[in-house]
């Protein structure tokens, strides 16, 4: 094998390749924000080669849309075009925020290929990897927000808001489906394998979307339960998501959502990163 | 390399560019690491050399700064690999044995990336993603995804990513690993070119004749203690040069061959499985041609003949009296 050098081995450009070799002044490190968007940027890229995984942010919407609009509509409220109204906005966080799992089994996969350890012998600012992610999950978030809402209004939703009160809800909404995918990245850290991180993000994610008021009105509810749903940031974010679509927003409102989705970062991204410093380096 | 000598003061004080002194590591009870100590000269390459298991790629990850020594001091360019973690990240990179590279994504977007998080514009880091997979010769697969490469291309991708920023040390883990001959000998081309501009490389392998070609000094570990440390040269002498196997055409001749053999080379001769096959160590080359003679002499026809490298089994069985015996250990370092 050493006495053969056959010709057609097309040898590695040489001289190329000591061209390239020839050290350049290493760039300054990059800020905080280069280095997200360029994990944002590759979020993107991955959909754009497999637009497939675009499925769940538009078939899911429509099933949950449909599913409970006729399920419930004529129970709960009367009819199906009244629900709709009490319905839609609730209907909306509830898909975001199971969708928001997703990012924890991205991650997940991620963490265990090769190319972790090439980001992390890299010297950039570490969170990067995860806010990156999370912002690239906005244009999911975004696509299925939007599939929501135009379902709704085919169904008859008239959000009295207008166009305004619908984009401030949006806008609201992302910014939570950010804080809470924070819990989900922080599962998909701790957690082994994918499938247990699907099995316990969606044990999460059911009180979290069904102990709210996004299905009905919590004065029917016993009052054990009551002080859970209002203590739940799902809650808090419905209402406020509700008020900007309905026209009918108070200040207080805004406060509590905003407040909802702060605390969540504030206790679950500093755990998230310091986990994801530790991991492997044992 | 003459740059770094100024960079900085204290930190240069040290000829090598590695220093290892009684690394250990284990994984709950098992003792991957029992006992360190290396030296890398700058501009030179060290093969670590040992079969699976042995603790190559923990070495390396540590040394890299991925895994954390449990005592020992390990220092690359006088930094400490734990205290200095990122002024080490500054000045190395590493090619893992699983391509670290994004499978989803194409060969430029896996490029652009690296540069992107090493500080580049997005216009500069086109330009050097160009730049490297032109050097790489991989420009008819810049926009095809990388899980549709084919192993060699993956390695020069992976390879061509840890240099987007020329490093002052280049770990590459088995970098030839499951390679054809002919990725095989491109990847040596490349880890040549590398150290023509320089580079300090430390690699792992499992091939001697890897470390042969390439290697100034080879490291050869087993069961996490290092068994021998020395040139190529130095190597052989304690193991012998080579082995001449020879294939029989009539299996019946065997045992006058392996006669003939033992008779001119002086040593004992193995009976391979291949009930025409035998082989033996040779310590000194100027009798194969004679051994050949006598065969020839004796009527017995050989249809291959062959002087070939140790195999790493027989470096282990000089060295050791026990032939290698990869463990699952490694694995658990992922």
């Amino acid at each position: 094998m050493t006495t053969i050098q056959p010709s057609l081995s097309k040898p590695v450009n040489g001289t190329k390749l000591q061209a390239a070799l020839t050290t350049q002044s290493r760039p300054s490190r990059p800020s905080a924000f280069a280095a997200s968007i360029t994990f944002a940027w590759r979020a993107l890229l991955k959909i754009k080669h497999v637009p497939f995984q675009l499925f769940d942010v538009t078939m899911f919407p429509i099933m949950m849309t449909l599913m409970f609009t006729f399920l419930f509509g004529g129970a709960l409220a009367g009819s199906v075009g009244e629900y709709v109204q009490f319905l839609i906005p609730g209907i909306l966080v509830m898909t975001v925020s199971m969708i928001s799992m997703y990012t924890a089994l991205g991650l997940n996969t991620d963490i265990t290929k090769g190319i972790f350890d090439r980001f992390r012998s890299l010297p950039f600012w570490r969170p990067a990897v995860l806010v990156g992610a999370l912002l690239g999950d906005m244009v999911r978030y975004t696509l299925a927000a939007l599939v929501v809402i135009v379902l709704g209004l085919i169904l008859g939703f008239r959000p009295a808001g207008g166009v305004m009160g619908v984009v401030l809800a949006l806008a609201l909404l992302l910014f939570f489906a950010f804080s809470l995918s924070w819990i989900w990245t922080m599962l998909g850290l701790l957690i082994p394998t994918q499938e247990s991180v699907m099995m316990v993000s969606s044990m999460a994610s059911f009180p979290l979307t069904f102990a709210s008021n996004i299905f009905v009105d919590p004065q029917t509810m016993p009052s054990w339960l009551q002080v859970v749903v209002s203590i739940n940031p799902v809650t808090h974010v419905v209402t406020a998501v509700r008020g900007f679509m309905h026209g009918t927003i108070t200040s207080g409102e805004i406060m509590a959502a905003l407040i909802a989705s702060v605390v969540l970062i504030a206790i679950f991204a500093p755990l998230t990163m310091y986990f994801f410093r530790n991991k492997n380096t044992r | 390399m003459q740059a770094l000598a100024v960079e900085r003061g204290a930190a240069v004080r040290t000829e090598s560019a590695i220093e290892v002194k009684d690394l250990r590591k284990s994984y709950g009870k098992v003792e991957v690491l029992k006992g360190i100590n290396l030296q890398v000269e700058r501009g030179k390459l060290l093969a670590l050399l040992g079969p699976n298991g042995a603790g190559k790629t923990t070495t390396i990850r540590i040394l890299a700064t991925l895994l954390r020594p449990d005592s020992g001091t390990v220092r690359v360019f006088g930094h400490d690999v734990v205290q200095e973690a990122d002024a080490v990240r500054r000045r190395v990179s590493l090619t893992g044995q699983f391509a670290s590279v994004d499978d989803e994504l194409t060969g430029i977007e896996n490029l652009v990336m690296i540069a992107r998080l090493l500080g580049y514009s997005w216009k500069q880091a086109k330009v050097r993603a160009r730049e490297l997979l032109e050097a790489f010769d991989l420009v008819e697969a810049t926009d095809r995804l990388v899980k549709n490469y084919s192993g060699g291309m993956r390695r020069r991708l992976d390879i061509a990513a840890s240099i987007v920023v020329s490093p002052d040390i280049l770990f590459l883990d088995e970098p030839t690993s499951g390679l054809d001959p002919r990725s095989r000998r491109q990847v040596w081309d490349i880890v040549r070119a590398l150290l023509a501009a320089g580079t300090t490389v430390v690699l792992t392998t499992q091939y001697l004749e890897e470390a042969d070609q390439l290697a100034d000094r080879i490291v050869i570990i087993d069961h996490g203690t290092i068994i021998a440390d020395g040139t190529i040269g130095e190597l052989k002498l304690s193991v012998g040069s080579g082995t001449v196997r020879v294939r029989l055409r009539d299996p019946q001749q065997r045992p006058e061959a392996e006669r003939i053999v033992a008779e001119t080379l002086g040593v004992s001769v193995h009976l391979e499985s291949d009930p025409s096959a035998l082989s033996a160590q040779v310590t000194d080359p100027e009798q194969v041609g004679t051994t050949l003679t006598n065969l020839s002499r004796a009527g017995i026809v050989v249809t291959d003949f062959s002087l070939g490298q140790p195999s790493l089994d027989e470096v282990f069985l000089a060295l050791t009296g026990q032939p290698a015996d990869g463990e699952a250990n490694e694995e658990i370092a992922q």
